[in-house]
């Protein structure tokens, strides 16, 4: 089993690379000779995570034994002997290799690819095991607080406020050079105003009526928000993250949520989707992170995590083997669309070719999945206005666009234009 | 001058009585007992709840409740953990399979939603139709309440392996003995089954194998191998027949199968080539309310008729009997030897003699229609051995009975007399789907998988091979018969694979499995035309005519289109599926004609709630008495009374489906023709359910046209198709030319019709459930269908004629005022009978989106008028603005609600449920959508695709369920799609043109071929 380093590692990638590392790292070679060989280490560890990792780990048993130390079971030619060709070298009735053979039903592959040199690079890593690390070093910056303040926007206020009487008192010196009377002060104007504005009903009137307005406002605004859920990030039963799945990975939305194209849901993902690739990983690398509620989850949580999802679908990472035991994942559903809304994912994924991220925002950055947009029917039918419809290579729009540019007078006809505002495209 | 008038309430108020006085004075009589609800004072004031109290505590939940309310629902989404590869969340699969339950048999697709069957349809490409009850059998199949769910003995729970080796050690003590043992089934029509039973009688050669119809077609079985040789029925190509003559046989019902398909064929106006359908019959059935002519008769004077009618055909002179209709009889003699090889005679009457005689008018014609190549195996109950095996289990000489899926406890004349010698029995199982009667009074009761859990073949007809394939996992801890029997057998096969082996080797023959699974059916060319030995047609009428004792009453025992044979009573979609003649739901009851019902003193009023009552009579037939409502009905022979089987049932239903009579305790001998009957009204009222009061279109043609075939072939348009005319600028238009409003645009894009052809319609109703069933309409319940507040987004109104027939008519007959309407709404003693499907007509100028205060209900460019649920607030204008009456209100919430325990109120139930269409809640209207959820998947599936929508693609779930072909939809704006040409047909028509709706929905004129000669 490997850990995923960095979560980016690609083996195909790492082949290509290997090579060229190689000629680099011999070069390096006698210089770099120290108490542990740094770069014979790398080297190492590279080619054991390219070649060894899917059946070896150091420490634990997986489909091979532990590698770790085996410089002090094995001899080194005879190490080199089983890799290059473990049947060969059984066939000539060596005892260690009939005894090492019978670890496993399957019977390793045969690497001849290798050089001796690889092989000792190998024994090497498998020796010293993974380079030290030094310890982090709150490198993890603080996070800007993106919200703005609201005591900036009050000294603003004051700025202007303050800014607009210097103007007045200005105004009013200019004035009074001009040979305009003198009036009183500040205060006494204000007093004045006040006196004023107690005598003068029409004011009153106003002002309960601008109060009576705003109230309205405010109580309407807040009513209409009601039951819109726009930042809702439930707690997950699994501490899953977005952001290391489908952003540090890269890994498709579609290779999961693989119903979006065809159906009218995304589907959530079944346990075995997550086990094509978690069969192999069942612990992330020692320095992934994901932040959730606020609190950093580490390495020890996070593959704490990844057990939940071996209880869920049964599989013994002893073993290898699924139990039968399995137990449903009671995921919190986010979009929460109401049962009188339609929706179709495949109509706005594949006839559309919208972007996941459209509706769903940066979910590639997103370690707990919140829902990014309001879900309300203004904001869809916002969209159906804009959006103009690319209708080329779909025989289904040929002739009606046609008929429909002609009718409206436009190049590309939006959504609304065709028919996306008709209150039963949606609501049956 | 009235002011000066004065009014006195008594004697004591005129003579000035000091009691009118004090009482004059006092609003209450007696004092109100103000103490006895306040309390006394002491125990208020050493409450510790003050009134402060009090409201504190009601302020503080009203906010609480309010506050909590803001709060949406945490909703869990919980996946599969192993995702079937098949399944595709949100998207439906399709299955072919075929559906036989010993009494429906039929081809069918089945639509599957994450894993759950939630829709049944025709398999049209196997040639499959459904009727009602194979389109509501889906909803049977999570019946909760009366299906079997574990093995039992005697009530208590074991599991599988016990009950096979208790049973199996039963059966072994009684092979050694040799003891007699019943294997009790309905007709199975499945090859594999018929080896799979004949190796359990290999391994227990003390096994019998009785076949039990509970509704019998024996005296056509028996009649067929006495005359072929086979022990089958014939199937009949009413397609290609000239004239068709029934005596008595319900053909668009559920005689031997139904032959609604071939005989819609067979009546095309357009190609002029429209059969003669001639019916003689005591009930009105469907097929006599769609004969041309229909004549009423008396079930006795029916077998004298068809007698009569041999002598006609053949010019012999058997022994008969004289008969009111003798004159009609000869017509139709002449018809059919001018149709000759095209004509046919069937009859329903279920007597070996009777059947000859039909069989011999047919072979005197050299009949074509009657297909002796391919056979029918859809019924092969003998009643003699079911008769036998009765009679032994009285008398204590059979030893054991296993039966499977009958119910003779229920469906028996003589089930008290079973019952008690079922315990003399050494062996009693019962593999049932249902806990009915039966099971609950065997010993061993064994679920059985419900057909859409279980594999099968069926032979409908010889030369065609239908595969059942599951649909779902077993709801319940079910198996099938052929697997129980296996394991008796000692074959510890599985069926599934003993299938698949009994195929390739006696069927396929090397062709493919899959693709026949695929299919639904594999079809093989069948063995040649069967030759007819002669037979003495004098013997069977002598013998017919001696058997036959007429009397003045006759009852004449049916099965209702909703329940056939009552296996699926428990059903809520079919308990409120109305009959298409009385249209009456959740009912049966004594049907009456006019002149029966005023001698006998039977009315049946309309309330002022609109809903309809009844007398109830007592009925005695042989000794055995029932009391049951009446119902007068158009049509019925003088004389004759009908009664439906299959209702009544009690044991294991729910308490709303326990409605009606059990009449199966009059259908003595299998025969439901029971003589001497006598009728006595008794005292009481019944409340009807009936979805259509009026009985007649009184006079207002505009709503449905009726032409003869003459006219459709030879008149002018305007003689039999006249548009509405009205006046503008002093000249008489089109009514539909004259707007006020601009039009909407209808050329870009789709434009959805719906042509309905009512020659086509039969009013067989399979449209109304597949509507029930796709659209989630909710089933309401029979206090509610009376009150007129049933939820059917699709009805099938059905009109008689009257003796006169237009107001025109009327007046020249002298009548006026109250009389000219009454003589044009009063239907005749026979009428004749048309259907009309009707449900949301999609107006272009729609009355309702006018006057919705909300813009609930709006029109879409593709046609459809749409109605969203959540915008609307229920204020009904839209329901009286409509000049259809097709809108629908939820008085109720009729999901989740006990007032309403149906499908929506059960767990299992609502897994039927369509999860593309909404539940809609109380309060709002609702109608027909013409499936905007289909047009809707149809046009996203062509995007997907990036292709325009093919010919014909576009459905909706009536046009789909529709057999017949009556019902076709799509878009006029494709050239290519049938509904194009249809619209523009000379026989299509909008229902009251005259007020300019513009529907979207065009009707077909009703053509009848009247040609007598």
């Amino acid at each position: 089993m490997r850990s995923v380093d960095k979560h980016s590692q690609l083996i195909k990638l790492l082949l290509k690379r290997v090579t060229f590392l190689f000629i680099f790292s011999l070069s390096f070679f006698v210089q770099a000779q120290d108490a542990v060989d740094a770069a014979q280490q790398k080297e190492g560890r590279k080619l054991f995570k390219s070649q060894c990792a899917a059946c070896h780990k150091l420490d634990k048993k997986f489909v091979g034994p532990a590698l770790g130390n085996i410089a002090e079971k094995r001899e080194a030619d005879w190490l080199v002997a089983w890799i290059k060709d473990n049947a060969a070298l059984i066939k000539s009735g060596d005892k260690d290799a009939i005894e090492a053979a019978e670890f496993s039903p399957s019977a390793m592959t045969a690497f001849p690819r290798l050089t001796d040199k690889n092989i000792e690079d190998l024994i090497y890593y498998t020796t010293v095991g993974d380079p030290v690390k030094a310890t982090a070093t709150g490198a993890v910056a603080a996070e800007a607080t993106q919200e703005t303040s609201p005591w900036l926007a009050y000294i603003l206020i004051g700025i202007i406020v303050f800014g607009i009487l210097i103007i007045a008192n200005l105004l009013k010196v200019i004035s009074e050079l001009k040979g305009a009377p003198k009036t009183p002060g500040l205060a006494s104007n204000l007093n004045e105003l006040w006196i004023g504005f107690k005598r003068n009903s029409f004011l009153h009137a106003l002002l309960v009526v601008f109060f009576l307005l705003t109230t309205a406002y405010v109580l309407f605004g807040s009513l209409f928000k009601m039951g819109v859920d726009t930042g809702y990030q439930p707690i997950q039963p699994i501490a899953f993250s977005h952001t290391i799945h489908a952003g540090d990975n890269k890994i498709d939305c579609e290779y999961c949520h693989s119903s979006a194209k065809h159906s009218k849901t995304s589907g959530i993902p079944s346990a075995n989707v997550c086990m094509n690739c978690h069969k192999n990983i069942s612990e992330v690398a020692d320095d992934t992170k994901m932040v959730l509620d606020g609190v950093t989850l580490g390495k020890v949580e996070l593959d704490a995590e990844i057990q939940k999802l071996y209880a869920a679908t049964g599989w013994d990472s002893e073993t290898l083997a699924y139990t039968g035991e399995t137990a449903p994942i009671k995921w919190v559903r986010v979009h929460n669309l109401p049962d009188f809304a339609y929706y179709n994912h495949s109509q706005h994924v594949t006839v559309a070719g919208l972007k996941c991220q459209k509706c769903h925002g940066p979910v590639e950055t997103m370690d707990e999945v919140y829902q990014f947009s309001s879900l309300t029917m203004g904001w869809c039918i916002d969209c159906h206005k804009e959006t103009k419809v690319d209708l080329k290579g779909n025989d289904y729009y040929t002739k009606i666009h046609e008929q429909l540019s002609q009718k409206y007078g436009v190049d590309q006809v939006s959504v609304a234009q065709l028919g996306g505002k008709e209150c039963g495209k949606c609501h049956y | 001058m009235a002011s000066s008038k004065k009014y006195w309430q008594s004697v004591e108020e005129l003579t000035g009585s000091s009691v009118v006085e004090t009482l004059s004075k006092k609003e209450f009589v007696e004092e109100i007992p103000t103490d006895e609800f306040l309390g006394d004072k002491e125990t208020l004031e050493a409450s510790g709840t003050s009134r402060r109290d009090f409201l504190k505590y009601v302020g503080f939940t009203t906010a609480a409740a309010s506050l909590a309310a803001c709060e949406g629902p945490v909703r869990k989404s919980i996946p599969y953990l192993i995702k079937p590869d098949d399944i595709t969340v949100g998207v439906a699969d399709w299955y072919a399979t075929t559906m036989a339950d010993g009494y429906d048999f039929a081809n069918i697709l089945v639509k599957t939603r994450e894993g759950r069957p939630i829709l049944v349809m025709p398999n049209k490409e196997a040639n499959g139709a459904t009727n009602a009850r194979v389109q509501a059998s889906v909803l049977s199949l999570y019946d909760s309440q009366l299906r079997l769910k574990e093995p039992q003995v005697k009530g208590t729970a074991i599991s599988w392996s016990d009950a096979d080796s208790r049973i199996g050690d039963t059966l072994n003590e009684l092979k050694k003995t040799k003891a007699p043992v019943v294997l009790l089934t309905g007709t199975l029509a499945s090859p594999s089954t018929e080896k799979v039973i004949s190796e359990f009688i290999a391994a227990y050669p003390n096994v019998k194998h009785v076949v039990y119809d509970a509704v019998s077609e024996t005296g056509a079985l028996d009649a067929f191998e006495a005359m072929y040789g086979t022990r089958t029925l014939p199937t009949y190509r009413l397609d290609i027949a000239k004239v068709i003559v029934s005596v008595g046989a319900d053909f668009l019902g559920d005689w031997q199968g139904g032959y609604e398909k071939s005989y819609v064929a067979g009546r095309k106006p357009e190609a002029g080539k429209m059969s003669r359908h001639i019916q003689f019959e005591s009930n009105m059935t469907l097929t006599g309310a769609n004969a041309d002519k229909r004549v009423g008769l008396k079930p006795t004077d029916q077998i004298f008729a068809l007698i009569n009618l041999y002598n006609a055909v053949t010019g012999e002179n058997v022994t008969s009997k004289e008969t009111p209709v003798d004159a009609a009889v000869k017509q139709a003699a002449t018809q059919l030897k001018k149709a000759g090889s095209k004509g046919v005679v069937v009859t329903g009457l279920n007597d070996k003699n009777a059947q000859t005689i039909a069989l011999a008018i047919n072979n005197a014609l050299q009949s074509k229609v009657l297909d002796t190549t391919v056979t029918n195996n859809v019924r092969k109950g003998n009643d003699a051995d079911v008769a036998q095996v009765v009679a032994d289990i009285v008398s204590g000489e059979l030893a054991g009975l296993i039966t499977y899926n009958v119910n003779p406890l229920y469906t028996l004349a003589a089930a008290k007399e079973v019952q008690a010698g079922l315990e003399k029995l050494k062996l009693s199982v019962a593999l049932s789907v249902q806990n009915d009667a039966t099971a609950t009074a065997m010993n061993y009761v064994l679920p059985m998988s419900h057909y859409l859990e279980s594999w099968g073949d069926v032979s409908i007809t010889s030369g065609s091979y239908s595969l059942t394939q599951p649909t779902i996992q077993p709801l319940f801890n079910s198996r099938q018969l052929q697997d129980v029997l296996l394991k008796w057998s000692g074959n510890n096969t599985s069926y599934d694979d003993y299938l698949k082996a009994f195929w390739s080797t006696s069927i396929l023959k090397g062709a493919s499995w899959n693709q026949a699974l695929h299919d639904g059916i594999f079809t093989k060319k069948t063995a040649n035309k069967l030759s007819a030995k002669t037979i003495s047609v004098a013997d069977a009428a002598s013998k017919l005519v001696t058997a036959t004792t007429p009397s003045d009453y006759e009852l004449n025992l049916f099965t209702s289109i909703a329940l056939g044979d009552g296996q699926q009573a428990n059903n809520p979609w079919l308990q409120e599926l109305p009959d298409p003649i009385t249209r009456a739901a959740w009912d049966n009851y004594i049907t009456m004609s006019f002149a029966d019902a005023r001698a006998l003193g039977f009315s049946n009023p309309i309330k002022d709630n609109g809903a309809v009552d009844g007398d109830y009579a007592k009925l005695s037939v042989n000794g055995v008495e029932i009391v049951a409502p009446v119902m007068i009905q158009p049509g019925q022979a003088k004389g004759s009374f009908g009664l439906a089987l299959g209702y009544g049932r009690t044991q294991g239903l729910k308490d709303a489906m326990q409605v009606g009579v059990n009449a199966y305790p009059l259908y003595s001998n299998a025969n439901h023709i029971q003589t001497g009957v006598s009728i006595e009204k008794v005292s009481g009222t019944h409340q009807f359910a009936c979805t259509q009061v009026q009985k007649t279109i009184a006079g207002r043609h505009e709503i449905l046209k009726q032409a003869s075939l003459d006219q459709v072939v030879n008149a002018p348009v305007h003689d039999w198709n006249k548009p509405a005319m009205a006046s503008l600028n002093h000249k008489e238009v089109v009514a539909n030319s004259v707007d006020l409003w601009e039009a909407h645009n209808r050329e870009v894009g789709h434009h959805f019709n719906l042509s309905i052809d009512l020659t086509s319609c039969t009013g067989c109703g399979a449209c109304v459930v597949a509507c029930h069933a796709e659209n989630n309409v909710p089933v309401v319940g029979k206090r509610e269908v009376r009150t007129g507040r049933d939820m059917h987004w699709l009805r099938i109104d059905r009109y008689y004629s009257s003796e006169v027939e237009t107001r025109e008519e009327a007046k020249a007959l002298g009548l006026s005022g109250g009389d000219l309407y009454k003589a044009i709404e009063t239907e005749a003693e026979n009428p004749t009978v048309a259907f009309q499907p009707m449900m949301c007509q999609h107006c272009n100028k729609a009355p309702c989106e006018t006057v919705c205060p909300v813009a609930a209900t709006s029109h879409g460019r593709q046609g459809q008028n749409q109605m969203a649920y959540n915008r609307c607030v229920g204020t009904r204008y839209c329901a009286n603005n409509c000049p259809y009456r097709v809108r629908r209100f939820n008085w109720f919430n009729y999901s989740n609600n006990n007032e309403f325990d149906f499908n929506m109120n059960d767990d299992y139930g609502k897994m039927v449920l369509n999860p593309d269409v909404v539940v809609r809640s109380r309060g709002v209207m609702e109608k027909c959508s013409m499936c905007i959820q289909m047009t809707q998947a149809t046009i996203l599936t062509a995007k997907k695709e990036g292709r325009k929508v093919k010919a014909n693609e576009f459905a909706t779930a009536c046009s789909t369920a529709c057999s017949t072909g009556a019902m076709v939809f799509g878009d006029v704006n494709n050239s290519e799609d049938t509904v194009a040409q249809l619209k523009e047909d000379k026989r299509a028509f909008h229902v009251l043109d005259a007020i300019g709706t513009k529907p979207n929905v065009v009707y077909q004129v009703k053509v009848k071929n009247t040609n007598e000669a």
